[in-house]
């Protein structure tokens, strides 16, 4: 047996804890890697924002849908996303209940990236709806047109959703901060920074009846988000489920989106932490342990996913229906057999690498093999969407799917807009909880009665 | 009960510790040495702590099921009226009352609620957000939040009193004693 890399090096104390975090935010200062890094993201958003201009300008016909491709990049992109999003939720509330302790060190960043990678979602079934400033008609409020949303679609089951995992996202995130503030409050030497620190600590002060009530009501959160982002993955999937296309009708579909969502969030935990643990030398709270158990995680989700793909291929063979078994035969052999071999290449093959341990805690195979899964996962979607759509049941309405210019340069724009969130995030605020690294020190520990 | 003189200018009598174990150990004496009111101060939560300092009722879960439950009854009796009652429509000849496909927006209703109950909960019954409080005036309580601890007696206390406060928290060996002002 190996001995197991430790989730915090030795030798640290609540003080060394607190100013090597906290300094990261208040005295480094602003690097040139830094503000190249965010320009460039940043520029990547502008670009986004003009295509989105352009789109509102001229309406989604400049994008590569048609009939019978009514949903292209847009629902893609949304899932991807949003799946990205799922990882950052397991790892704070789903191993908090299950008393993971090693999540102390990356649940914070990872809570950030859920909300930004809801945010990038967001932005393309708000803007496929083709009148986007609109929008507000799928919610449920009283107005002059005497209309009400129709609860027994998922496409509204969705708006309720996403806006609810983002809403619990934002406050999980934002109730762990608290006393994190607190603490750059105490430590600013500028006097706005700590202005600004203090107002949005409220005042913390670490009593320890506020430390009770926090500590209930962070675990209620954790409690009820755990169902939430398992519920949010299966209603995007109730999307495809609930209708009749060959490949989307199928009752696996939850299951196996949850696991490829948390498959491919804990890709996009690792490509951001590798990272920020060197640029920013935090490899004594991001140690190999953080890189192992993550990649352990998306062995095993990877496999789920895998039972996935089998599953679907047997009951297209074994199921009987002609219609499953075209799209079967479309997946191997149609004009995008290309993009399923890919699929099972970056998805299945590559990450069998992670059953080597040193595959595990190799920072830079890890951060290439994730990005192999992040890949294959957007490729999973691209698949599912655009070879169902491109031939189903009618042989006169099949048809191709070319995404446009405009098509990536949203896509790429809303990763730009999400690495420029980023960027400003581990700028302004501690991208690692102190107060939850200094409850992992055996300083912490007290005698029971 | 303290002398009105007293009470108008001290908050209390401040003790300062370097571990979670020692401010522990010195709420549970205050506590048998017969003083009620009071409040202990650390830079993470310690366990037992709350207990210590004689915090008996935790009224968060309380708000929280209650937010849970009134979301999930209010999502499902909205969409009871907007599907049976304002705008009955037929899909695909299903009832108009299809409780099943109500399920989901139900269930993310009531964990809004739920969850926002919890935050809002536990914020308005900690008093949060309070900018300004007298602990604050105490210089050295900057490092509540780095790696020192605080125990404070209030001087609401009934056995309250400035000298013999301050003679009872220097018998248990803190970094320092002092009084805060209001």
């Amino acid at each position: 047996m190996v001995e197991e890399a430790p989730v915090i090096e030795p030798g640290h104390t609540l003080a060394t804890v607190t100013d090597k975090i906290s300094s990261i935010v208040l005295e480094r200062p602003t690097s040139n890697g830094w503000i190249v890094g965010f320009a460039g993201c940043f520029m990547l958003t502008m670009m986004m924002l003009y295509a989105l201009g352009y789109l509102f300008l001229r309406g989604v016909g400049i994008w590569g849908i048609n009939i019978p491709i009514g949903w292209g990049f847009a629902i893609i992109n949304f899932v991807w996303w949003i799946g990205i999003g799922h990882a950052g939720t397991l790892i704070s509330a789903i191993l908090l209940l299950l008393r993971q302790s090693w999540r102390n060190s990356i649940n914070r960043f990872a809570e950030a990236m859920t909300l930004f990678a809801v945010a990038c979602a967001g932005v393309f079934p708000g803007v496929h709806t083709g009148r986007p400033w609109l929008d507000y008609w799928m919610f449920p409020y009283p107005n002059t047109m005497n209309y009400w949303p129709q609860f027994r679609s998922p496409l509204i089951w969705d708006v309720f959703a996403v806006s609810t995992y983002f809403t619990v996202s934002l406050m999980f995130w934002f109730i762990g901060l608290i006393p994190d503030l607190g603490t750059l409050r105490d430590r600013a030497e500028n006097k706005y920074a700590r202005m600004i620190y203090g107002l949005l600590a409220m005042g913390w002060r670490g009593s320890a009846r506020h430390w009770a009530r926090y500590e209930m009501a962070y675990l209620l959160l954790a409690g009820l988000a755990t169902p939430l982002v398992l519920s949010v993955h299966t209603v995007v999937s109730f999307d495809f489920a609930v209708g009749i296309v060959p490949g989307w009708h199928t009752t696996i579909f939850p299951p196996y989106f949850v696991a490829g969502a948390i498959y491919s969030g804990f890709a996009m935990v690792l490509m951001l932490a590798i990272p920020i643990r060197k640029l920013y030398g935090l490899e004594d709270f991001i140690t190999d342990r953080h890189l192992q158990n993550s990649a352990k995680v998306m062995l095993a989700t990877g496999w789920i996913v895998a039972y996935g793909y089998a599953i679907e291929a047997f009951m297209g063979w074994y199921g009987g229906n002609r219609y499953d078994q075209t799209l079967l035969w479309n997946r191997l052999h149609g004009p995008y057999q290309f993009w399923y071999y890919s699929l099972l290449i970056c998805n299945l093959l590559v990450p069998q690498l992670l059953w080597f341990r040193k595959m595990r805690t190799h920072p830079v195979y890890l951060f290439f093999i994730s990005l192999v899964i992040l890949v294959g996962m957007w490729l999973e979607r691209f698949v599912i969407i655009v070879i169902s759509l491109t031939r189903d049941f009618l042989p006169s309405s099949w048809g191709m799917y070319y995404p446009t210019r405009w098509d990536w340069m949203t896509y790429i724009g809303t990763i730009g807009m999400f690495l420029t969130a980023m960027f400003l995030f581990v700028r302004i605020l501690p991208m690692i909880s102190i107060f939850e690294i200094r409850t992992l020190l055996p300083e912490a520990e007290v005698k029971h009665k | 009960m303290s002398t009105p003189s007293v009470s108008s200018t001290i908050y209390g009598t401040m003790a300062e510790f370097n571990s979670a174990q020692e401010l522990l150990t010195a709420a549970r004496r205050a506590n048998d040495a017969g003083y009620r009111e009071m409040d202990a101060y650390s830079p993470f939560p310690v366990e037992e702590l709350a207990e210590a300092i004689g915090f008996r009722k935790n009224y968060v879960p309380l708000v929280t099921l209650i937010g849970a439950i009134t979301g999930g009854v209010l999502g499902y009796m909205m969409q009871y009226y907007i599907a049976v009652i304002s705008y009955p429509t037929n899909i695909g000849g299903r009832p108009f009352h299809s409780w099943p496909s109500f399920i989901i927006v139900t269930f993310e209703m009531t964990i809004l609620f739920g969850a926002i109950s919890a935050v809002l909960g536990m914020l308005a019954l900690n008093g949060l957000p309070m900018p300004y409080h007298p602990v604050f005036n105490v210089p050295r309580f900057n490092f509540v939040t780095k790696d020192k601890f605080f125990l404070v007696i209030f001087a609401t206390d009934p056995k309250y009193d400035t000298q013999s406060a301050h003679q009872f928290l220097e018998s248990l060996n803190p970094q320092s004693v002092s009084e805060v002002p209001c």
